[in-house]
């Protein structure tokens, strides 16, 4: 049987590994059983474990589901269009992007599961058997749209791998419209994710048409960055093969979207302060404090300087072209985008609350450990995922590969 | 931790309650044979709105079991339905008002809300002359604790739910877990809202409050006259939110808020009645509403009687 002899391939490929392979995966493990033991508090207590109040309602876990669709975005859309215009068959890089797109958008689903009041309660939401409130709320969009992007990349990387896998050159014709679709599907879970937030006029912070544009500018940094990194690690240690210059392309673009995004910026701050109207509340929470309230303030100031000397950095072709450079720049960047897109977006948006109260959420350390075993769990899927992907393609594995048995 | 507070509370209990106790929990001897299918029940339960006449009465029976049983009393959860040509409105008199918050405590017995954690769904706000804009409203207090009330220079601005005839909470409800009945009241199904919170999000009047924790009501605070969709007890993960004291409108008692206040600044009716009160008062005072700007339509009015005290 074919499948078997797949799968037991595939465990075998899980099974081994080098030493550091066997810690990093023990290192995540850890985290999230820690993070579960946590959960299992949320679950006896209640969300009332949490920092989370009814002053601020949504919290750190959405802060880290809005940042996570944008890598989930981000992965699959600037690498693909690379080999659209370059006319390369389906390459190392795209199979690994539509990795990572699933682990993220698995977090962003785990995410969403642990905010949820009443999570077993989550049938209510399928169709037919619940009442699936489409399409008067967005919040239904968003579960349509991450749902079918997950659904399309899983097929993607399924359908392209075990072809591969028995030695069958595959149809790039059959699965090139699926991996097109992905771009609008991608474009799609960012943009419907920013009309939750921005389709609220009661949240004046958020009810800005800028915000869409605006999320998809700094996914199109965070995510590619993400990537960057891993691409940089996967080359050192597997026998895939990245080239320098794929590499640069994808730095260029950040560069690019990074400039939109600190225009974007730059147009927010300019309509609050210039008008100047009640609206500006929030704003001001973020970025000077407000009676005395400032603890975001430090936050939202160092995102906009590592932002802004990561783009200085990435604009000087020197110093993009170097690794070393480069690689400050795609830290910088991670981090400044998952301030502002957690810290930045979210608890400013509820602070002061509809009626003039502020109250400085800070997630506690309960949410953090939670939070970092998704993140755990998030990065053993893409390892798990990138390592047989990876196996597969270098011939490593394989049924028609005769040195397999 | 909460076994003791339930010890306590049986100890404290009185005679007649104990008693009355006693019958109905002879009534609901049969609940832990069937608790499990009891539960499974519950979980299985589907929309209010989908449930048929044999269900609901079904479920409100064993409901009144089990919270009898629970609070040692005769609890009777009714689901009145709504009256023809009556949709209600609110008028609060800001002249009148002298921010002593029985209001919001007497909502608090009324409804059943959770003492620990605590829940009002009444807020009252505090402006102090110096920042008399409605764009203010970060310099407005909740919390304020002077001795005595009304202090000088203050105003007091009683907030809840607007009943919004455009609510904007129950358009973005992914399960519609909340909704506007015909009588214009929006009601929240305890056992079908899955707490994802976008509603609170979307309330501009800070309306919507969330079970972070368990709540809990002592026994002999329990105010054991309830409605399916208004004060019976909440659960934990789930919203709730004032509901005009559906359990007391639906059965043409005025709202407990109205009842409590101790200065008259609290007006309820039937908008379709062009003889109530609240009819008389939208037409011959000058009324507004909160946030009029984002057009939600709020059925609840403000007003001064006595001459507004913004000086202009
Ligand atoms: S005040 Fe808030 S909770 Fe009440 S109806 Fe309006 S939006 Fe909904
Ligand atoms: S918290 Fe409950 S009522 Fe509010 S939007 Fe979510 S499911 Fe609906």
């Amino acid at each position: 049987m074919i499948v078997i002899d797949a799968i037991n391939d595939m465990l075998g490929v899980v099974k081994s590994g080098s030493r550091a392979y066997y810690m990093w995966m023990g290192l995540l493990a850890l985290l999230a059983v820690i993070g579960v033991l946590f959960y299992f508090r949320q679950i006896d207590q209640g969300l009332i474990a949490t920092n989370m109040r009814d002053q601020v309602s949504w919290g750190w876990y959405i802060a880290n589901f809005t940042f996570l669709v944008g890598v989930a975005a981000a992965a699959v859309v600037l690498v693909i269009p690379y080999y659209i215009y370059d006319y390369k068959p389906i390459g190392n890089m795209v199979l690994i992007g539509e990795v990572m797109a699933i682990s993220a958008v698995s977090m962003c689903l785990m995410f969403i599961l642990l905010d949820m009041g009443s999570p077993e309660r989550f049938w209510h939401l399928i169709p037919g058997l619940g009442i699936f409130n489409f399409p008067e709320s967005i919040l239904t969009w968003d579960v349509v749209v991450l749902n079918g992007y997950l659904a399309l990349n899983l097929f993607i990387v399924i359908y392209a791998l075990s072809k591969i896998y028995m030695g069958k050159s595959y149809k790039t014709g059959l699965i090139w419209p699926f991996i097109l679709l992905s771009v609008p599907a991608a474009i799609s879970i960012h943009t419907v994710t920013a009309f939750l937030y921005l389709g609220l006029p009661a949240r004046p912070f958020w009810n800005a048409a800028v915000l869409a544009p605006r999320f998809i500018a700094s996914a199109f940094c965070s995510g590619p960055a993400f990537m960057l990194i891993i691409f940089q690690i996967l080359r050192k240690r597997t026998n895939i093969v990245i080239s320098d210059k794929a590499i640069h392309k994808v730095a260029e673009l950040i560069t690019w979207a990074m400039a939109f995004n600190l225009f974007f910026l730059i147009t927010e701050i300019f309509k609050e302060r210039y008008s100047a109207t009640a609206h500006i509340a929030p704003m001001n929470y973020l970025f000077y404090g407000l009676q005395g309230h400032d603890h975001l303030v430090p936050w939202i100031w160092s995102a906009i300087i590592f932002n802004s000397i990561a783009f200085l950095i990435l604009l000087m072709p020197a110093l993009r072209k170097n690794f070393l450079t480069m690689n400050i720049a795609c830290v910088l960047i991670f981090i400044g985008v998952y301030i502002e897109k957690g810290i930045g977006l979210v608890f400013p948006g509820f602070t002061p609350d509809t009626l003039g109260e502020i109250y400085d959420y800070m997630p506690n350390a309960m949410e953090l450990w939670i939070s970092l075993a998704v993140w755990a769990i998030g990065l053993m899927i893409f390892t798990i995922g990138a390592k047989i992907a990876i196996a597969i393609q270098t011939g490593e594995i394989g049924h028609a590969n005769p040195a397999d048995h | 931790m909460s076994d003791d507070t339930k010890g306590n509370d049986k100890s404290t209990i009185t005679r007649r309650k104990f008693l009355a106790g006693l019958t109905a929990g002879a009534a609901a001897l049969s609940l832990p044979a069937d608790a499990d299918a009891y539960m499974l029940e519950e979980y299985f339960r589907q929309h209010f709105k989908r449930l048929d006449k044999d269900d609901l009465d079904d479920i409100l029976k064993k409901l009144d079991e089990e919270l009898s049983f629970k609070f040692g009393k005769k609890v009777n959860v009714k689901a009145t339905p709504p009256m023809d040509n009556v949709v209600y409105g609110y008028a609060l008199d800001l002249s009148r008002c002298v921010g002593c918050r029985r209001c919001v405590y007497a909502c608090v017995e009324e409804n059943n809300l959770s003492r620990n954690p605590q829940i009002h769904w009444i807020k009252v706000l505090e402006f102090s002359k110096q920042n008399h804009k409605w764009q203010g409203l970060e310099h407005s207090n909740r919390y304020y604790d002077p001795p005595k009330v009304p202090e000088k220079g203050r105003t007091y601005v009683p907030v809840q739910c607007q009943q919004c005839k455009k609510p904007p909470c129950v358009k973005v409800c992914p399960v519609q877990a909340t909704w506007q009945e015909p009588d214009g009241i929006v009601v929240v199904d305890y056992n079908w809202c899955i707490g994802c919170r976008f509603c609170m999000a979307a309330c501009p009047y800070g309306a919507r409050n969330f079970n972070w924790g368990k709540p809990s009501v002592p026994n002999e605070n329990i105010n054991p006259d309830m409605h399916y969709l208004g004060n019976r007890p909440q659960y934990k993960g789930v919203v709730g939110k004032c509901t005009f004291c559906i359990q007391r409108s639906r059965v043409g008692k005025y709202t407990a808020c109205v009842e409590a206040c101790p200065v008259g600044a609290r007006k309820f009716g039937n908008l379709m009645d062009p003889n109530s009160e609240l009819r008389y008062i939208l037409e011959h005072m000058k009324v507004f509403r909160l946030k009029e700007e984002l057009d939600t339509n709020p059925k609840f009015f403000y007003f001064f009687s006595l001459g507004s005290p913004v000086k202009s």
